[in-house]
């Protein structure tokens, strides 16, 4: 997938300001390019080791995506103190087949590293992202 | 009596691609059980094994998650939008363990 530096940097962000939690959000886009990055609350009763994006987040979000002409492009979460590949119960909770999940690992704070999957039938498959 | 129904990226495939249905239902229970009709494949993504809502699955009736409202019973009105939105979960981490000896080597 495409993704400019810019949203790159608000993800960053997000997870760092959300940390040790892990951070949540929804990109919107075109093609698989990403135009808007829409952090949102983490739910989840354990935040530490869970994300869960609230119902009402939900909505709210994927209404401003589809004003904007926009397709979900990817479901972004963060690893704050592990690798950035998708966990067991990850995978058993990606409903979002053609949608990329992007995870964030801060494991090491100078050194983010950002990957991109596609989770379907409870295959993970890694794809390539462009950063331009 | 239709009423509007968003149909979520995932679903897609078997509504023909289609991303909105009409469907004439008076309760939100009856609406998911004519889709479920309508697209057979949708039938188990919708509804559990006892016509209840997949856990993983958030409706909404305009606004409001039918939790919080009157779940399957809630009443449906001409022009009332309802939304179908899978959950956007995940986690992780497993629980770790503590370090230091396991309680059974501290009998001494
Ligand atoms: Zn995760």
């Amino acid at each position: 997938m495409e993704l400019p530096r810019r949203i790159y940097e608000e993800m960053l962000n997000h997870a760092r300001a959300c940390a040790p939690e892990e951070s949540c959000g929804l990109v919107g886009g075109r093609a698989g390019r990403a135009e808007r990055f829409f952090p949102t609350p983490n739910g989840a009763e354990d935040p530490l080791r869970r994300y869960d994006i609230p119902p009402v987040d939900l909505l709210r979000v994927t209404r401003e995506i589809e004003r904007g002409g926009m397709e979900l492009t990817a479901i972004f979460h963060s690893h704050p103190a592990t690798e950035a590949y998708p966990s067991a119960t990850d995978i058993r909770l990606a409903y979002y087949p053609e949608a990329f999940y992007l995870i964030l690992s801060l494991a090491d704070p100078e050194r983010p590293v950002l990957r991109a999957f596609r989770i379907a039938d409870g295959r993970v498959d890694e794809q390539p992202i462009a950063i331009c | 009596m239709a009423v509007n129904v968003y149909i979520p990226t995932p679903f897609r495939r078997h509504t023909g691609g289609q991303s909105r249905v009409q469907v004439e239902a008076v309760t939100v229970g009856e609406l998911l059980r004519s889709l479920a009709r309508e697209y057979p494949d949708l039938a188990g993504r919708i509804l559990d094994g006892q016509g209840g809502v997949q856990n993983y699955l958030n409706v909404f009736v305009n606004e409001e998650e039918i939790r919080s409202l009157a779940g399957l019973d809630t009443p449906l009105k001409a022009g009332d939008e309802v939304s179908l939105i899978p959950a956007m979960a995940g986690g992780g981490r497993r629980t770790e363990r503590r370090a230091g000896r396991p309680p059974w080597l501290n009998i001494m």
